[in-house]
């Protein structure tokens, strides 16, 4: 029941961890629009590139032919997981009433038992990602330990929260205060981690697209 | 009321059946969670209780905590309990004042020494040696000092004596402090509130008179069975919160359908008390029963915790400042690291120079 540290956590700690995430995160993609890339001298065989660019970024929401049926399990899990994650995140009703209190927009939440029901989901989709990485030889071997970093990260929000909810292990309000600290340690980290690819993906992804669709090419 | 009297005896006296002080007894044993067995058990040390030596401190506080004790309007055997106390020392209540009623608290300390109940409201200023509250020219510091010398037990009645309250708020400009703060070989009971619920402090004394030792406590000090439980979980408006349905003004549809009242910055989620079920006025109603959001006042630090209208999920600052400069800063610090980048692009473009196999032979051949 410590207050203190929830005073801490909604104050201080949520001040400086957006100021991370927002200072980090701007000078990551600035850096990379800056970086420059050698101009091509070769005639462009498709003049539309930026719309070649935004159609990549969508069509990548899609797996590949062929590839849902090779990965089903860690496709599934994947999507389970983002949607979910964000479904939590934008549509559970104090989380609205923060959006709300900071940004002035607000829009209706789900009701608290759906939220719930999804949380578990999510919570088991990261499970069975995390087991995969574990058991899949070659993934193991290819994994680093930001992986597991980034993994735990974005796992301890979705568990802190659900434990707040259930009155599980400490009282509500040092549960609560864990739960604002483990959201502030994933906003302190998306700048400098894979996690940062919840931006640089557009980026990314464009940028693929646009290279390709200059060379006539669907990407 | 003789010295040797019993509550069985004042009970009686008072017209009170042995049947209704039973049912009080149960009552009092299903509020402390205690087994209904022991309840004859419980009626039987009650009655045969002896006066209790009690010394009430008022420090910086608003006397509102005696106010919820004393101001029942019909006598309950809750007031009876604290008509039957030996209540030796208390500034509002009692008739003596000035040096005699600083006699009358010193005589209580030494002729009960080990045994009287210390009970304290307020809290403590210890900032410039405690000068912000004296009483009789002597600091709250010092006389609770010299009065938890010889308690057998302290009860810190209010939020002001658990954890500081009112006069802890930020900028706290008396160094106000609690109890516990203070004070850290005699067992403390808190009764958070502001104030706390009269049953909920009889309830303790009663506990205390029953079985002679202090109740079992949470992590901050708070007998468990009355504060177990947030005021949310036992809401009668929680199905309302469960089902996303909230009234989002004071004056609104869901407002007059009794919606929860989270948007409107209920602390019931934070907030450990018994309102919700002891409820207030002989058990009419709580806050929320009357529209308005819980305002946290048993926690720690409640009135920093955020404005009494802003939901609990808000931040506790202001987060558009700060994120405006972390943009700005941002970008010129990526500017920079880009020009950095572009710089040291061009020097190794300056230091490259064509190697051919003649070059490579001499430095072979070296």
């Amino acid at each position: 029941m410590d207050t203190a540290l929830l005073i801490w956590a909604k104050s201080t700690g949520l001040q400086w961890a957006t100021i991370i995430m927002l200072l980090g995160l701007t000078m990551r993609v600035i850096q990379i629009l800056l970086l420059g890339r050698a101009t091509d001298l070769s005639e462009a065989r498709n003049s539309d590139v930026m719309s070649a660019g935004i159609k990549t970024i969508f069509r990548r929401f899609v797996p590949p032919q062929g590839m849902l049926q090779k990965g089903l399990l860690v496709y599934l899990s994947g999507y389970i997981f983002h949607i979910g994650f964000f479904i939590v995140l934008l549509f559970f009703v104090p989380h609205i009433q923060l959006i709300d209190s900071t940004l002035g927009i607000s829009w209706p939440g789900l009701r608290s038992s759906l939220i719930d029901a999804i949380t578990v989901v999510t919570l088991l989709a990261l499970i069975v990602l995390l087991l995969h990485r574990v058991w899949n030889p070659v993934l193991k071997l290819l994994s680093t330990p930001e992986d597991y970093l980034t993994w735990a990260l974005t796992f301890l929000p979705l568990l802190t929260g659900y434990m707040a909810y259930h009155h599980m292990l400490f009282e509500y309000n040092t549960m609560l205060a864990l739960h604002v600290l483990s959201v502030e340690a994933l906003m302190i980290a998306i700048p400098f981690s894979k996690l940062s690819h919840m931006v640089t993906l557009f980026l990314a992804r464009w940028y693929n697209g646009a290279i390709a669709g200059r060379k006539g090419v669907q990407s | 009321m003789a010295e040797n009297d019993n509550l069985g005896n004042l009970l009686a006296r008072r017209g009170i059946s042995r049947r209704t002080f039973l049912k009080f007894c149960t009552a009092l044993a299903s509020s402390m969670a205690l087994s209904p067995s022991m309840v004859p058990a419980m009626a039987e040390s009650l009655a045969k209780a002896k006066r209790q030596s009690v010394i009430w401190l008022s420090f910086q506080e608003c006397t509102g905590c005696t106010e919820s004790l004393t101001r029942s309007s019909q006598p309950s055997i809750e007031s009876l309990i604290f008509d039957f106390i030996s209540l030796d020392y208390h500034h509002t209540l009692q008739a003596a004042s000035g040096f005699q009623a600083e006699e009358a608290r010193e005589q209580a300390m030494a002729e009960h020494k080990g045994k009287y109940l210390l009970i304290v409201d307020g809290s403590i200023p210890v900032a410039e040696n405690g000068v912000y509250s004296t009483i009789a020219g002597m600091t709250n510091l010092q006389m609770l000092e010299d009065a938890a010398k010889g308690a057998m037990a302290i009860v810190a009645v209010g939020t002001c004596a658990a954890y500081g309250g009112l006069p802890k708020a930020r900028p706290n400009p008396t160094g106000a402090v609690s109890v516990t703060d203070l004070i850290d070989d005699k067992p403390i009971i808190n009764i958070p509130g502001c104030p706390p619920i009269g049953e909920v402090i009889t309830g303790v004394l009663a506990h205390f008179l029953t079985f002679g030792a202090i109740p079992e406590l949470d992590t901050v000090g708070r007998p468990k069975a009355f504060y177990g439980e947030t005021i949310h979980d036992r809401c009668y408006r929680r199905t309302f919160y469960d089902q996303g349905l909230f009234a989002e003004t004071f004056d609104d549809e869901g407002a007059r359908k009794g919606w929860c009242l989270y948007k409107l910055g209920c602390k019931g989620p934070v907030t450990y008390n018994s309102c919700a079920t002891t409820k207030w006025n002989q058990e009419t109603s709580f806050p929320i029963e009357s529209g308005h959001g819980c305002i946290g006042c048993s926690q720690p630090d409640f009135w920093d915790m955020g404005g009494i209208y802003e939901a609990v999920s808000e931040p506790l600052t202001d987060l558009r400042g700060p994120a405006v400069t972390a943009v700005v800063a941002g970008a010129a610090a990526g500017v920079a690291v880009a020009a950095m980048n572009k710089q040291s692009k061009q020097s190794a473009k300056d230091r490259h120079f064509k190697v051919s196999s003649e070059t490579l032979d001499e430095e072979l051949k070296k």
